[in-house]
């Protein structure tokens, strides 16, 4: 991996022209049908999801989709969801488990939308309700950080046997401007925070919170996109044949402990 | 808009400082942070720390909190001294967390333990908002996660009161972690047939809120609380216009459905008392 510093990474993470969602699912996947709406109140166009193949497998895929201009960006809310997206995220899951489909999510998001009708129709609980599921899903999980994978908002369709992180994406608590503000009162120093808050692909392998890295090109995976989705699509093929050989109870069990000993205390 | 969060629960934070010092019984009287009203301090808290004048509230540590619920002499603490690895060894972290333990002689932002009310055994855990504003680091998910294995052993019902400003900053990715890892503990709860209580109390918010606080099999507030996964003035920033009053409140969430029931604060014991005798026979 090239030296790149955190802020390096989060540029490029955001950059418009860095393939979203619906590209990865279009080039890794075959006969994608998109499926729509929670159920309950409407269909959040920030999140998509539906059925398709892996290599011949159904799986189904779910991603948090932004916009690469400002038009697509409006409809598609910049990637930041409502409730009732993240209730049709659970809902396709909850079908993936009762059809035995393996689940593949993408991550990319600036956070869960901070707005009045979001606190309304209970955006903490749709998110918890997310984690809460997530953990005892009887059917293999992948979650992909595509680009930028920002607080609860990413971890509300990221509780997975494996989570997977581009080389340029970021995972973290909040945005480094976010962070700056709150801890050094200055939202300037958003580098610096970058470089603390230990976001990166990398460093985030390291504290073993995420399982694997799928390389990019020098300026980001737009550069050479056929090849940054073949080497995601083995990757998948291969965490999918090794996960659907776990027992059920087993592998809950597995997802349960990986989360179960992260955390830093004496 | 992010940016607009954070500096939101900055303001908050000075908020609670502000309102700290008023509520927080300087001398023998204080002032109502709501009506304003000058208090004589012992009224206030033979009152459990709620205005006798207009019912407000008032935030109380969790070693009061255990005393106004948990039968006397019954509450056996776990894990007291857990302490943050400091996992990231971010910078000034360490020597923030040892001044607010000399400051408010609290170990962590949360208290667990087993102990009885009236006499029905309890798995329970409190959050302080005097320490870190209550919020989720490594140890607060550690305790939460041990202290509903221990229920998962003895068959105990849990429950948890919430108050939280949100994930501990200074343990980034780390700390969000927890709410997956509380969640899923929680999850476990549920496949056990075990219940799980949760009390929202002033403030809940951020990560608590997308976690445990939500997933409560009864989830109880007290009156006024602010409950929320954003804060108030990020919305406002959001949607560039002021929010109506009452919005978030314990009131709010109970009419939008997304909570059971609104106790105040010295009817607290008994109804939890009543929910865990309800839930007796169901238990093997
Ligand atoms: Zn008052």
């Amino acid at each position: 991996m090239k030296n790149k510093t955190a802020w390096d990474r989060v540029t490029i993470a955001r950059t418009p022209e860095r393939p979203k969602a619906l590209d990865y699912i279009n080039e890794i996947f075959t006969n994608f049908i998109e499926l729509h709406g929670d159920r309950a109140f409407s269909d959040d166009k920030s999140i998509i999801g539906g059925i398709a193949k892996l290599e011949g497998i159904p799986v189904t895929v779910i991603g948090e989709q932004k916009g690469k201009n400002a038009k697509e960006n409006i409809e598609r809310n910049f990637g930041m969801p409502n409730p009732e997206g993240y209730r049709k995220a659970l809902r396709l899951m909850k079908q993936a488990e009762k059809f035995g489909r393996p689940i593949i999510t993408f991550i990319d998001t600036p956070g869960a939308y901070p707005g009045m009708e979001a606190e309304e129709r209970g955006q903490g609980e749709a998110i918890a309700r997310n984690l809460f599921e997530m953990s005892k899903l009887t059917v293999p999980t992948i979650s992909v950080v595509i680009g930028e994978g920002s607080s609860g908002g990413a971890l509300a369709i990221g509780v997975t046997d494996i989570i997977i992180m581009l080389e340029n994406s970021i995972y973290s608590i909040l945005s480094p401007e976010g962070f700056a503000s709150i801890l050094y009162k200055d939202a300037t120093k958003s580098q610096e925070a970058a470089d603390k808050m230990k976001i990166t692909a990398k460093e985030l392998k390291k504290l073993e919170i995420i399982d694997e890295i799928v390389e990019e090109p020098e300026g980001g995976a737009q550069e050479d996109f056929e090849n940054v989705c073949q080497n995601l699509r083995n990757m998948l093929s291969k965490d999918i044949k090794r996960l659907s050989k776990i027992k059920k109870d087993d592998l809950v069990e597995q997802r349960y402990q990986k989360y179960r000993k992260i955390g830093g205390i004496l | 808009m992010i940016i607009d969060k954070i500096r939101k629960i900055n303001k908050e934070e000075e908020t609670v400082k502000n309102e700290k010092a008023s509520d927080m019984l300087v001398g023998k009287w204080v002032k109502c942070s709501n009506c304003k009203e000058i208090l004589y301090k012992e009224d206030v808290k033979k009152n459990y720390s709620v205005c006798p004048n207009c019912g407000k509230h008032f935030r109380i540590s969790a070693r009061r909190r255990v005393k106004q619920i948990v039968d006397e002499g019954t509450f056996e603490e776990l894990d007291a001294d857990m302490q943050t690895s400091d996992i990231l060894n971010f910078e000034g972290y360490k020597d923030k967390i040892k001044l607010l333990q000399e400051k408010t002689k609290i170990q962590e932002a949360i208290k667990t333990g087993i102990g009885e009310i009236n006499g029905e055994k309890v798995a329970i855990g409190v959050m302080d908002s005097n320490f870190f504003m209550g919020s989720m680091g490594s140890v607060v998910g550690e305790k939460i996660c041990r202290l509903v294995e221990k229920a998962l052993q003895e068959k105990l019902p849990v429950i948890l009161f919430c108050v939280s400003g949100g994930a501990r900053m200074q343990e980034g990715m780390v700390s969000l972690m927890q709410m997956a890892k509380t969640s899923a503990a929680i999850a476990k709860l549920d496949e056990a047939g075990l219940l799980y209580v949760s009390v929202l109390t002033d403030p809940t918010t951020g990560g608590v809120t997308a976690s445990f606080a939500s997933l409560g099999d009864i989830i109880l507030a007290e009156p006024g609380a602010l409950i929320g996964f954003a804060g108030p003035r990020v919305i406002e920033q959001t949607i560039k216009q002021k929010l109506p009053e009452g919005f978030q409140s314990s009131e709010f969430l109970l009419e939008h459905g997304f909570i059971d029931k609104i106790v105040e604060r010295n009817k607290m014991k008994q109804t939890l008392y009543e929910i865990l005798k309800l839930h007796k026979s169901q238990r093997k």
